[in-house]
């Protein structure tokens, strides 16, 4: 049963990884993004790509994978969803859905439509024994990974002026405008970041989680009710949210297989009935 | 309690009466619309499989339009509706439940009406995200039951459909015939009841409570209870559509209940227009011949354009979103690059629009100014008296 | 005689900002009573209680002696209470004439009913037309409200509370934002209203409390401060305190 548990906290910790970026998103521009997951997706593919077809070290491209997908979502950020900021949800989800058609297409072409997976390094496969317990090698890498990115995410927010900043322009972004906070040019560059977010974790995750041209519409539910449950207003919040979802859906599974799929769904569906606006967060102004 | 001290004027009443009644009657183009589709049972022979195709997506679209365009619920799992309606009436066939497709029919609708119902409650509290967010949710939950449910058939579908003939007499043909007269006499009079339903004084009560829903309150209507009966209404519609897909296909895949479904008929009703009704069938008739087009052009890539003319039309509206989309999607056709090279040069071109879309923008007002201008004048030659506007 | 609409001991909290503070209000059948008070003294939160928008802390509702504290807003306007907005709260995409007339056809029940078309009821096309023409609305009741000036926006605000019949009307700064020009027809509609509607009227403007109220409420941060008939109110000193205090303040 520790076996479940620390896979399901491994499954969370990605979740969060993943989903943090969208969570800020929609926090601090009030913007729905639902192609987040192609980002992931692009991470996956190019791991794959430089593991596989250039040879680099699994460890080495993690890094890569991150600042590639950190540029693209910087420019897509500028050219594209500048534009819908401004307009309503329905509208946003929209055009995020039209992208990840775009995206799914695109890489259904450029990788084929199965799955894939990059090779990781022996070191990483197989268990360690932990005082009786097996623990998956790579699920323990992405704990540790997952584990000091969230340490440092959250030092960024609570210690360093950017982190007022962003913190400030998602409490209120018209009274942090009002300071002289440039919010566009935080929002650009947490996009960004969190982006790369995203294309690290599916580049860690493409092993646990299956990597193919269908991930950004199988998982989007996933990142959204990270980050519907979880709130916005905070770091703890969607960190919380993802790994009840990681434990509760790697448990589900297991003990009940019937039915494990609903269980997050079913989660999902209460929570929001009984807190509209997420378990953590104060109402999304709109 | 204030009495009328005097009764309005009788040309006043007169003029109130004759504005009011103008809005529900039927217009030339509406007629022309029926017409066409009427005429198409004789004219287009060899179409109508994709036409009872058209005609139950039209249906799917006019639920959606129900809410969405008339009541202002923003919902991404629509299509919970219209997959179950399809299940219901497959396990009804195929089971011998109940035997005659229009009964059939008329319970799936049914049985979506109190799915409806029942989920309703789930999108009255919170904001357009929440809803968006459990709507998606209740799909979701829908499409694994059916995954795993054997009487659902589970991932293969719900094969062995069998239809019996429609009131014992006319059987479904290969050609698809009865199946297109059927789907379109079923849209036909559920477009009338739903025509009826718009117009009416609780038709009105939606269309303020999407507008102003503290203000529609504030005058006594009981929002919530509207917004549960168009919910549920529009669940209806949408459990009668599919069951018609199941009926005219004789098969139910559980793709009728994937999100893309949900995001199809949206795009639908983006194409045609929502709070008319015709939207979301004009929208329909678009979808499926140029989602057909490009299925011919580019098998298995269509997704791509479709998402691309979703961008395009979010970035600069219905019309020019469009046709930007076309131009891009016609360059890339004729000169026939490999298809990773159409995809780098689409993603530049929107890049390049993306950064310049104030000059974009502007571009195309000066045309809808121009349009605008020249309508003006075409009118105004043609009318008698100039009517200052 | 009993007051046809009466707070006792209302509060209303915000987390830790005490908005409403202990205000026990009455007000008499046909009565002119106005409301009021420095920017922020918590006028539109109580108007906003009274009308179901939001729940008081503590404390309760009375019209015409029946507990509404906890009712829906809705079913306060069925049992004769209904309001203005300080900003227009209207139908942007419907006409004045299918505004009133949606008033009226809730009203008299009709709203449910999906089977007839809109007009094609007599009654609620004179009684809408009726308070169109009363309100100088008629030439414009087939234009877009979207479309309208200010003022007549303004004056379809009011049209569209009193459609609802009520006994007791709620009005939140009438005058407020109308242009100079059009402020007349405002006070003309506002003194023109029925003598047996009680009417509860927020508003800054001095002139048109003292010539229209006939009893005022002073409410200063969320307490009621004086009360009394306008001479009185007028004269006393706290009251002038408080105003001219502001007026140095904010000098």
């Amino acid at each position: 049963m520790l076996t479940i548990l620390f896979d399901g906290i491994a499954y969370g910790m990605l979740l969060f990884v993943v989903a943090c970026g969208l969570a800020v998103t929609l926090g601090l521009m009030n913007f729905v993004n639902l192609a987040h997951g192609a980002f992931a997706m692009a991470g996956g593919y190019i791991t794959v790509i430089l593991v596989n077809r250039a040879g680099l070290p699994f460890l080495a491209s993690l890094p890569l994978a991150f600042i590639f997908t950190a540029i693209v979502g910087a420019v897509f950020e500028r050219t594209l969803y500048v534009h819908v900021y401004a307009k309503s949800h329905l509208e946003q989800v929209l055009f995020t859905i039209g992208l990840v058609f775009m995206s799914v297409a695109a890489a259904d072409y450029a990788m084929g439509s199965s799955q894939v997976f990059a090779r990781t390094p022996p070191e990483l496969q197989g268990q360690i024994n932990f005082f009786g317990v097996g623990i998956g090698r790579y699920r323990l890498l992405i704990i540790l990974v997952c584990g000091l990115l969230t340490v440092a995410l959250q030092f960024a927010l609570a210690s360093t002026r950017f982190g007022s900043r962003l913190r400030a322009a998602v409490d209120d972004a018209r009274v942090a405008r009002g300071l002289g906070i440039n919010v566009n040019a935080v929002f650009a560059v947490t996009f960004a970041v969190g982006s790369g977010l995203a294309g690290l974790g599916g580049a860690l995750g493409a092993e646990i989680l299956g990597l193919d041209p269908h991930f950004p519409l199988k998982f989007m539910i996933y990142f959204l009710i990270v980050v519907t449950v979880g709130g916005t207003s905070s770091i703890t919040g969607p960190f919380i949210a993802s790994l009840l979802l990681g434990i509760g859906d790697v448990a589900g599974k297991y003990y009940v297989p019937q039915f494990g799929a609903f269980i997050i769904y079913i989660i999902m569906i209460v929570v929001l009935i009984w807190r509209p606006q997420g378990l953590f967060s104060r109402a999304i102004a709109k | 309690m204030s009495v009328m001290a005097n009764p309005p004027p009788k040309p006043l009443v007169a003029k109130a009466a004759a504005h009011l009644a103008s809005r529900a009657r039927w217009s030339p183009l509406e007629i022309a619309f029926w017409l066409a589709a009427l005429a198409s049972i004789f004219l287009l022979p060899s179409k109508h499989l994709i036409l009872t195709e058209i005609a139950i997506l039209g249906l799917f679209a006019v639920s959606l339009d129900l809410i969405l365009g008339y009541a202002g619920i923003v919902s991404l799992g629509h299509a919970a509706f219209f997959g179950f309606g399809a299940y219901v009436a497959g396990i009804l066939a195929k089971y011998g439940i109940i035997k005659e497709p229009i009964l059939a029919m008329l319970a799936s609708g049914v049985a979506a009406a109190a799915l409806g119902f029942v989920t309703s409650f789930l999108v009255l509290r919170g904001s357009d995200l929440t809803r968006l967010m459990v709507t998606l949710g209740v799909a979701l939950v829908l499409r694994e039951i059916a995954n795993r449910l054997e009487i659902t058939g589970g991932a293969d579908g719900l094969q062995g459909v069998e239809m019996q003939p429609i009131l014992g007499h006319f059987a479904f043909d290969i050609f698809g015939k009865t199946a297109y007269v059927y789907s379109l006499i079923v849209l036909f009079v559920l477009f009338l009841i739903a025509r009826r339903i718009v117009n009416s004084p609780f038709g009105l009560s939606l269309r303020s409570v999407k507008g102003n829903p503290l203000r529609a309150s504030a005058i006594g209507i009981h929002v919530n209870g509207r917004l549960v009966a168009v919910y549920t209404i529009a669940a209806a519609y949408a459990g009668v559509a599919g069951a018609l897909l199941t009926q005219s296909t004789q098969f139910a895949s559980l793709s009728v209940l994937d999100f893309e479904r949900s995001a199809d008929v949206m795009l639908m009703l983006i194409i045609g227009g929502t709070g008319y009704l015709y939207g979301g069938m004009i929208g329909a008739v678009l979808f499926k011949l140029v989602q057909d087009y490009l299925a011919n052009v580019n098998p298995q890539y269509w997704q791509f354009w479709l998402g691309l003319g979703l961008v395009m039309m979010i970035m600069f509206g219905r019309v020019y979103g469009a046709v930007i989309a076309t131009v891009i999607f016609a360059i890339c056709m004729t000169t026939n690059l490999p298809f990773m090279h159409q995809i780098l040069f689409t993603l530049v071109v929107v890049a390049v629009l993306g950064l310049a879309r104030p000059d974009v923008l502007k571009l195309t007002s000066a045309i809808t100014e121009r349009a605008v201008a020249v309508q003006k004048k075409l009118k105004a030659r043609f009318t008698r008296q100039p009517k200052g506007s | 005689m009993a007051p046809v609409l009466e707070t006792k001991g209302l509060v209303k909290q915000f987390g830790g900002i005490v908005a409403t503070n202990d205000v026990t209000l009455s007000v008499e059948k046909g009565a002119r009573h106005a409301l009021i008070g420095p920017n922020g003294a918590g006028k539109t939160t109580i108007i906003n209680m009274l009308t179901g928008v939001l729940r008081p802390t503590a404390g309760t509702i009375l019209l015409e002696g029946r507990d509404i504290t906890g009712m829906e807003p809705h079913k306060r306007v069925q049992l004769g209470i209904a309001r203005t907005f300080q900003i227009n709260q209207l139908f942007a995409d419907l006409t004045p004439l299918e505004t009133i007339g949606l008033a009226v056809s809730e009203r008299m029940e009709l709203g449910g009913q999906w089977w007839r078309l809109v007009g094609s009821k007599g009654i609620v096309i004179d009684e809408s037309v009726e308070i169109l023409d009363r309100f100088n609305l008629a030439d414009v009741m087939d234009e877009r409200t979207g479309n309208l000036p200010y003022g007549k926006q303004r004056l379809l605000e009011i049209a569209l509370a009193i459609a609802c019949r009520p006994h007791v009307l709620l009005l939140d700064e009438p005058a407020a934002g109308v242009p100079e020009a059009e402020r007349r027809g405002i006070l003309d509609a506002v003194a023109a209203l029925p003598s047996d509607v009680t009417v509860l009227l927020i508003e800054h403007d001095m002139d048109i409390v003292f010539s229209f109220a006939d009893r005022i409420s002073v409410l200063v941060n969320g307490t009621l401060f004086v009360e009394g008939p306008p001479e009185e109110v007028a004269q006393d000193p706290r009251v002038k305190a408080v105003y001219l205090g502001e007026e140095a303040h904010d000098a």
